[in-house]
């Protein structure tokens, strides 16, 4: 009924654009210098095949006001030409039948080759491509100031079983063990962590992909709930609402000892001057050597009025899968390619490492995606889950009964 | 006792307006002492003090530098972007307001009553819900993602507000004054004309700048009505300071914050005399 | 106009131009008793008809019962919202009165700089919290802000921790909710006490009233009609505040200063729940009616008759 009506309104407004250049109109929220900087190159290329580029930015968030926005936009019948969507909610929009399918470009440039089976599997709706991947953020990154670990005389943590010791003789040395925001998606970040550090990738897999409810309720989770309660005592209590790059500040400048937080962190080491390996250090949080969280910003396309719109979108499509920009837009953002066959040669020893980690696991599996970051399960039961997760780091629950509010978050549709 | 002498009552009043003044200033001193600060002064000291070195950098960078999307302008285009909408809507909300106003006091009909609780009533709705709906009805009308489009949604939902404020302040002319002219033969718009407009002044200031903040400051119509490339200041802002994973330089988002408030706070400033002036003239009868 | 004319002005002649004469008021409002029926109930109407179909992502038109209903009063998230508008709600109207009003008399004892003092309780209002929120975060913030610059001085014992807890941290976005909502209160109040008639107070002290007496027994009462004014704003601002939170706290730490409106738009947008964010809202609906009717109607009646 709705999608007719969806129909009936753009069959009303069919014809309202103007010819000549076909206009790619892309919703996103990068408004930062270096993220600005990288989309002004997408348009540039967009551009040089024909297109004319309309932007529009809406930031805040991790994308709620733009998807506000989207939304409005799509009930009002003027849907743009792309929109920064991401995770499952790819799936989402496709069952709306509002986007538009881009196998014959993913076809001619081979994307099936060059993405990971994983991450070409959330591009796609009912088996055909409906999105475009930009980028792969790791998410299970821990970073160092090895300064201060020296200084108290502390090993950085392998495993989750090494932390506490490590945490109390920084603590014990009058640092901050670890920097965090208190806000519900960093709440959310530290937790995946440690139910891959604690549990493993294919345990990740059951309880934040699969939900399986055994998982969910098993003794490993009443563990990882118990490492999390663990976490809490080695952050300083001003931590609650504070922004993720003032929490990286206090490890830039010695105040603290480790962060966990997406490799988006590294941007504030450079801002300051600080040198990966020598500085500061990135390595995968405790007990998550062989595994990779990804977070993929991705770009959805809907279906357009005018003949010269599918020419379009597959410039658009295909400028963000090239080589190219695939290389430029990640040396600004942080994150390194998602696609194969991208020379690494300019990219940093982090983005090396996070390169060669996704390759290997993409083969050897340990390839899972974020839940904190809405790449896991549809964002209902993201929500949900998150809400049980923040709702026991900031009060004095039993790990048995965040266990059982899980499963029955878990359940939420 | 409130003669002006220095007693002890004086003091107190005095040292409780000293107070509460300070109080008032606190967030807006805490954004201009930061919006001339220097980055690494601004993280590493005491937000409340006064900068060491002054700069003028995260001004101009605001104005004409910062990124707001994929392009590094600053915010000066959307300033304009905004005056372009917030005018129009305040003046057709205003008038629209005044005429409801002097029929539901000196034109009342059966129901006049009924359709003010009604009005003032329906825009308890919060305004997340209205969204779609209301960009549904856009589109079906045709205006949507457009200026026009915003001016619209802004008349609309202003309207609850502009009709109290003249309601209430037409109340208190004397109903005498129109019933004799009535006799005398004068018709609605004179009348309108001739005896209320020139009545109207205080009322027309306060609406027309209760409106004009309400309208400049909004955001959520503003993103979700206004078309990507005229998008109102206060989306610019929030794009400059909403960023979710880049590096974030505080003092330019401090002096963009007040740059995109300076219409606003200009406004209170000076018209904040008129402002008392004209809700004194009567607009707080019930 | 004609002596005829205005000797039957209920229209005896019934021509054309008196007909539309006579109907121009209602013409004039009609426009806007549309809009509002349109965009206010009819919206209302469909939010209610969204709250009872299985909507995510989109709406999508299919009868599916009080099911939203029943998951929204199941969620333990909506009734802590619903705890912190009534705390917040309360605390927020009655604070901006009594210091609204405390204001106004304060700067109607005929005080020197009124002006300047005047701007600067108003300029509040001037700014959103877009603008403010950052600024206010700070100051709230222990170590950064007030306690920060207190301990500083010297009083080390200081503490001002609320922004950091949870039981506490709805009663910071009082305290900046009352500060950008008092000084409107104010100028009302100082309104209506720049209206009251001179010669009454002068005749009471003549008669040997004291000040506080005539405060109680004449000037309160007769600023009746602001109190009902500033509560109906304050009561509009309370019910929609979302920028504040959002700015402020973020509705954390957790969910600890949600409120129904930051409820509403969270699972309506961010988690595709459209169908339960317009339950939310009904209900949310349903509360202020319940309050503000019987109030209102209450109000109105006396106006009519007082």
């Amino acid at each position: 009924m709705f999608k007719l009506k969806l129909a009936a309104i753009a069959v009303a407004t069919l014809g309202m654009h103007a010819a000549g250049a076909a206009e790619v109109e892309v919703l996103h929220w990068w408004t930062s210098g270096g993220e600005a900087k990288s989309a002004a190159e997408l348009k540039k290329m967009v551009e040089a095949r024909g297109n004319k580029w309309k932007d529009f930015a809406v930031a805040g968030g991790g994308g709620e006001n733009a998807m506000t926005v989207l939304k409005s936009r799509v009930v009002s019948g003027k849907a743009p030409t792309a929109a920064q969507v991401k995770g499952p909610s790819i799936q989402e929009w496709g069952a709306e039948g509002v986007l538009a399918n881009l196998d014959s470009t993913a076809k001619a440039n081979n994307w099936d080759g060059l993405l990971p089976g994983v991450v070409a599997n959330v591009m796609k709706y009912k088996g055909s491509y409906v999105a475009v991947p930009v980028n792969v953020h790791r998410v299970n990154w821990m970073w160092v100031n090895p300064e201060v670990f020296k200084k108290a005389g502390a090993e950085v943590p392998k495993t989750w079983a090494d932390f506490p010791a490590a945490a109390e003789k920084l603590q014990k040395a009058g640092f901050i063990p670890v920097a965090h925001g208190g806000q519900p998606w960093q709440d959310f970040t530290v937790f995946e962590s440690i139910v891959l550090g604690v549990g493993g990738a294919k345990f990740y897999e059951d309880s934040m992909v699969k939900l399986d409810p055994k998982a969910l309720s098993s003794p490993t989770m009443e563990k990882v709930f118990d490492t999390f309660r663990s976490v809490r005592k080695y952050i300083d209590k001003d931590a609650a609402n504070r922004d993720w790059n003032l929490a990286t500040a206090m490890v830039i400048n010695g105040k603290a000892g480790m962060q966990f937080m997406g490799d988006w962190a590294k941007g504030e080491f450079t801002a300051a001057g600080k040198v990966p390996g020598k500085d500061y250090l990135c390595l995968a949080a405790p007990g998550t050597e062989k595994s990779f969280t990804f977070n993929i910003d991705s770009f959805i396309v809907f279906k357009q009025q005018g003949a010269d719109a599918p020419k379009a979108q597959s410039d658009f499509a295909a400028a963000v899968m090239s080589p190219e920009f695939q290389e430029v837009f990640n040396l600004n953002k942080g994150s390194i390619p998602v696609r194969s066959g991208v020379s690494m040669a300019k990219f940093d020893d982090c983005a090396k490492t996070s390169a060669k980690d996704f390759a290997d696991t993409a083969k050897g599996g340990g390839l899972v995606p974020s839940i904190a970051h809405q790449m896991a399960v549809p964002a209902a039961t993201t929500g949900a889950i998150q809400d049980v997760v923040t709702s026991f780091f900031n009060s004095s629950q039993s790990s048995k009964d965040a266990v059982a509010k899980l499963a029955a978050a878990a359940k939420t549709k | 006792m409130d003669d002006k002498k220095w007693g002890p009552w004086r003091i107190t009043v005095y040292a409780l307006l000293i107070y509460c003044v300070l109080y008032y200033l606190l967030p807006l001193t805490v954004m201009l002492f930061n919006s001339i600060k220097d980055l690494d002064e601004l993280k590493a000291g005491n937000i409340m003090a006064f900068p060491s070195k002054i700069t003028f950098e995260p001004w101009v960078k605001a104005w004409s530098g910062a990124c707001t999307g994929i392009t590094c302008e600053g915010l000066s285009g959307y300033f304009w972007n905004s005056v372009s909408f917030v005018v129009p809507a305040v003046l057709i909300s205003t008038i629209i307001g005044a005429f409801n106003g002097y029929v539901l006091t000196m034109w009342r009909f059966k129901g006049a009553d009924a359709f003010f609780m009604l009005l003032m009533l329906g825009c308890f709705i919060p305004f997340q819900a209205i969204l779609l709906p209301m960009a549904q009805t856009l589109g079906v009308l045709g205006i949507a993602n457009s200026t026009a489009g915003l001016i619209f949604v802004h008349v609309v939902y202003g309207l609850a507000f502009t009709t109290l404020f003249f309601r209430n302040y037409y109340v208190s002319i004397p109903y005498e004054m129109i019933a004799a002219a009535r006799i005398d033969g004068a018709g609605f718009m004179l009348i309108f004309r001739r005896i209320v407009l020139p009545l109207s002044g205080p009322i027309i200031v306060v609406t027309v700048i209760w409106q004009f903040t309400q309208i400049w400051n909004d955001f959520l119509f503003g993103v979700v009505f206004s078309s990507g490339e005229r998008q109102p200041i206060t989306v610019a802002l929030n794009n400059l300071v909403n960023t979710s994973t880049g590096v974030k330089e505080y003092n330019v988002d401090m002096a963009a914050a007040v740059i995109a408030a300076l219409p606003t706070l200009f406004v209170y400033v000076v018209a904040g005399k008129y402002f008392v002036r004209g809700l004194t003239a009567g607009a707080v009868k019930g | 106009m004609s002596q005829a004319q205005t000797l039957s002005p209920a229209g005896s002649r019934g021509s054309w131009a008196d007909a539309v004469e006579r109907a121009l008021p209602k013409i004039v409002v009609a426009p806007s008793f549309v809009a509002c029926v349109v965009f206010f109930y009819g919206f209302i109407i469909w939010t209610a008809v969204l709250s009872m179909t299985p909507s995510r992502l989109l709406p999508r038109y299919e009868f599916d019962g009080i099911q939203r209903y029943v998951e929204l009063f199941g969620n333990d998230r909506w009734w802590l919202a619903l705890q912190n508008l009534a705390v917040f709600g309360g605390l927020f109207i009655a604070a901006c009165l009594a210091m609204g009003l405390l204001l106004a008399i304060l700067l109607d004892q005929k005080i020197r700089a009124e002006g300047f003092i005047r701007a600067v309780f108003l300029y509040p209002l001037a700014l959103s919290f877009i603008v403010t929120g950052t600024a206010w975060k700070w100051i709230l913030d222990p170590s950064i802000g007030l306690q920060k610059v207190v301990n500083d001085l010297g009083f080390t014992g200081f503490a001002f921790e609320w922004i950091k807890d949870p039981e506490m941290v709805i009663y910071t976005v009082v305290i900046a909710g009352i500060w950008q909502s008092s000084g409107f209160v104010m100028a009302l109040f100082l309104a209506g006490l720049r209206g009251i008639d001179d010669s009454i107070i002068k005749a009471a002290r003549i008669d040997g009233a004291s000040m506080p007496t005539i405060y109680r027994r004449i000037i309160l009462p007769s600023l009746r009609p602001v109190f009902f004014s500033s509560f109906m704003i304050l009561a509009h601002i309370a019910i929609k505040s979302f920028d504040l939170v959002m700015a402020l706290t973020g509705g954390g730490p957790g969910f600890a200063s949600d409120l129904p409106a930051t409820f509403m738009y969270t699972y309506a947008f961010t988690r595709n729940q459209i169908g339960l964010g317009a339950a939310s809202a009904i209900v949310m609906l349903m509360i202020v009616v319940s309050i503000i009717v019987p109030f209102m109607y209450s109000e109105l009646r006396r106006s009519r008759h007082g």
